[in-house]
């Protein structure tokens, strides 16, 4: 009966869990791998994410000593990220209110400590890339992945201007649907780099833990299968004389 | 030293049933020698339970229960309690381990006939255990205080509000999900049904004790004893055979719970779902509201069915339905493998439509096969039910063998 029922469950579930993280995607997003170990990449992304975002958005779950933990040092932290005066044990807040930032924006911008979490660094690298110039909006910006985002594009100085280029379908734009008009301080390779930086850092941000647990996670399953197979000896011996 | 322990064993003995216990319930307690893969959910079931009460001591410890300081505490824990991340993907992979662990081994009691009699009261008794656990994982998910602990506690509570608005007031302690809510929940979460909990798996166990287990060939093996001993001739104790055959499981079961928690506590989404991160905001709604996914089949009941009163009276007597099977099962073999064709098909269509439902209760209502799909396997679920006294009774069963095979 098992040996009957068994495959079936099984590939309803791997069909559940397939099909159930691919629903609602309206943007096809693109693809990044973070990788929590390549230090230099995420001390960039600290610094990309101080300088542009801290501005404006608060990390208020992470202290300034957190990036201790991608190799920085006190005095580097403390001479080179902190420009509020903060002190390394406080957390990346804003200076401005919620109250203020609403009536400025319209709405508050999100703290970002575990935004990485809520969108997914697919999602975060792709919105990156997705403004475009759009005079119809109040800041002069839209986005293809985030429509009608009342934030406008702090970056447009290093990626250039992005317009709509040649489309069919205005209602479902794509990230490839866009053309930059007016090109900005960086290459598009070099700009690529830089948000895909920011988005590794921030997805460190949002889960300082991860690489620790994936680390410790091989030790405990190694540890774990050799538990399994001392059980199942132990077992053996013990039913060799039921029949 | 070997007379000291003995003579300290016959002073316990004499003030408490310490060796009756150990031998009633582990070293003379006989089971059925021919346990499958289906029997190792009972023992696993417990030992997520104690998971879940050390995780959950260690959690509260640093834990706030309130609306202001909830989300922060819980990043807190996450980040700056040693091991708290640890602790905590224990505890969210935990509560869907169980359900899961719990669902196998209510679908071991429905292959095998387990809550036939004489096991009726052993059947309810876990329907019980069953029920607090929903209300466990229920009150437990409103903690974080994110977006979809928020927002799931709002429409579950809607659900009652749509039977007695007084009632749904009642439960909340305010007009909306509110910081009296999150504090009564919590109080639920980790007294209340905790000990209920415990109290009725200590009752489960008594009872399952006091009939013996059933098994794969759905034989009393207490009717075939050995003359001279007493002892049932297919039984053999539960120590050590089925503790060393237990741990050998437990071990298998560590190692995909573990290699959740390490490698993908998220679990796609489906453990802890990413609407969680962001904190309650009483005033957005979130696009698409579902709940987590052990909850998904009987939500998508209360979907199927277009009128919304009735959608609760629906998904309410899917699970309550449970509590008859044993009265509607009219069957005269326990076990699968002497049913007939009948039987086994509409058994199998049954957790067909159960785990279908579960996939449409996960899939946004505006898609165009969602309604309809779950409406079909609807009828499929209470249609099991409602023809099992029949389907049962018409069933051609094979003849049941004197001795376990």
């Amino acid at each position: 009966m098992l040996k009957k029922i068994l495959p079936f469950l099984l590939l309803l579930s791997v069909g559940f869990v397939h099909l159930s993280c691919e629903a609602e995607e309206t943007v096809p997003l693109q693809h990044i791998s973070i990788n929590g170990t390549d230090y230099p990449s995420l001390q960039r992304g600290a610094k990309h994410f101080i300088n542009y975002c801290v501005t404006c958005h608060g990390a208020k779950f992470v202290r300034y000593d957190l990036l201790k933990q991608i190799g920085l040092s006190k005095q580097q932290i403390e001479e080179n990220l902190i420009l509020t005066g903060s002190k390394i044990s406080d957390d990346m807040v804003v200076a401005f209110s919620a109250k203020d930032a609403t009536e400025w924006f319209g709405v508050a911008p999100p703290d970002l400590s575990v935004e990485a979490r809520v969108r997914g660094a697919d999602w975060l690298y792709s919105y990156l890339k997705g403004f475009y110039k759009d005079d119809t909006r109040p800041s002069g910006w839209n986005n293809v992945v985030f429509p009608n985002v009342a934030m406008p594009h702090v970056l447009y100085a290093l990626q250039g201007t992005q317009v709509i280029g040649p489309t069919k379908d205005i209602q479902h734009l794509a990230l490839t649907d866009l053309v930059v008009e007016k090109p900005g301080k960086l290459t598009p390779a070099e700009y690529n780099q830089f948000i895909y930086d920011l988005v590794n850092y921030m997805a460190f941000m949002a889960e300082p833990a991860r690489e620790t647990r994936i680390h410790m996670g091989y030790g405990v399953i190694i540890f774990l299968i050799l538990g399994f197979a001392l059980s199942y000896a132990l077992k053996k011996e013990y039913w060799k004389d039921i029949h | 030293m070997r007379a000291t322990l003995s003579r300290l064993q016959h002073w316990i003995d004499d003030r408490f049933p310490l060796t009756s216990v150990w031998r009633d319930h582990l070293a003379e307690y006989y089971a059925p020698k021919n346990f499958n893969f289906w029997y190792y959910f009972g023992s696993l079931a417990t030992i997520v339970l104690v998971m879940q009460i050390v995780t959950g001591i260690f959690l509260t410890m640093n834990y706030k229960p309130d609306a202001k300081l909830a989300f922060a505490s819980v990043e807190y824990i996450m980040r700056d309690v040693d091991y708290g991340w640890l602790i905590r993907y224990m505890h969210s992979t935990g509560a869907s381990m169980f359900f899961v662990v719990i669902y196998l081994h209510m679908t071991r009691g429905m292959l095998y006939g387990s809550y036939k009699k004489p096991r009726e009261l052993i059947w309810l008794l876990g329907m019980a255990i069953y029920f607090c656990l929903m209300a466990e994982a229920f009150f437990g998910y409103l903690l974080p205080w994110g977006q979809m602990s928020y927002w799931g506690a709002q429409v579950i509570v809607s659900l009652i509000d749509a039977l007695s608005p007084a009632l749904a007031l009642w439960i909340r302690g305010d007009y909306v999900i509110a910081d009296a809510t999150l504090n009564r929940f919590f109080a639920f979460h980790v007294i209340a049904i905790p000990l209920l909990l415990c109290i009725l798996v200590f009752l489960h166990i008594v009872a399952l004790h006091s009939v013996g287990s059933n098994n794969p060939d759905g034989i009393e093996i207490k009717k075939v004893k050995d003359p001279s001993t007493g002892i049932p001739l297919d039984g053999i104790p539960f120590h050590p055979y089925y503790t060393v055959k237990d741990l050998v499981g437990l071990m298998a079961f560590f190692i995909v719970f573990f290699a959740i928690v390490f490698f993908s506590p998220e679990f796609g989404g489906h453990f802890l779902e990413a609407n969680n991160f962001i904190p309650a905001d009483p005033l957005k709604t979130p696009s698409h509201i579902e709940p987590v996914w052990y909850f998904t089949p009987f939500y998508a009941i209360l979907r199927a069915i277009p009128q919304k009163q009735l959608g609760v009276i629906a998904m309410g007597l899917s699970v309550a339905i449970f509590l008859l099977l044993p009265w509607l099962d009219r069957g005269l073999v326990k076990s699968i493998r002497y049913r007939g064709t009948l039987y086994k098909t509409a058994l199998f269509a049954f957790f067909s439509a159960f785990l279908v439902l579960g996939y449409m209760g996960t899939q946004n209502p505006t898609i165009w096969y969602v309604n309809p799909v779950s409406r079909v396997c609807s009828v499929i679920y209470f249609g099991f039910f409602f023809s099992l006294p029949w389907i049962s009774r018409w069933d051609k069963t094979k003849p049941v063998p004197e001795r376990l095979t």
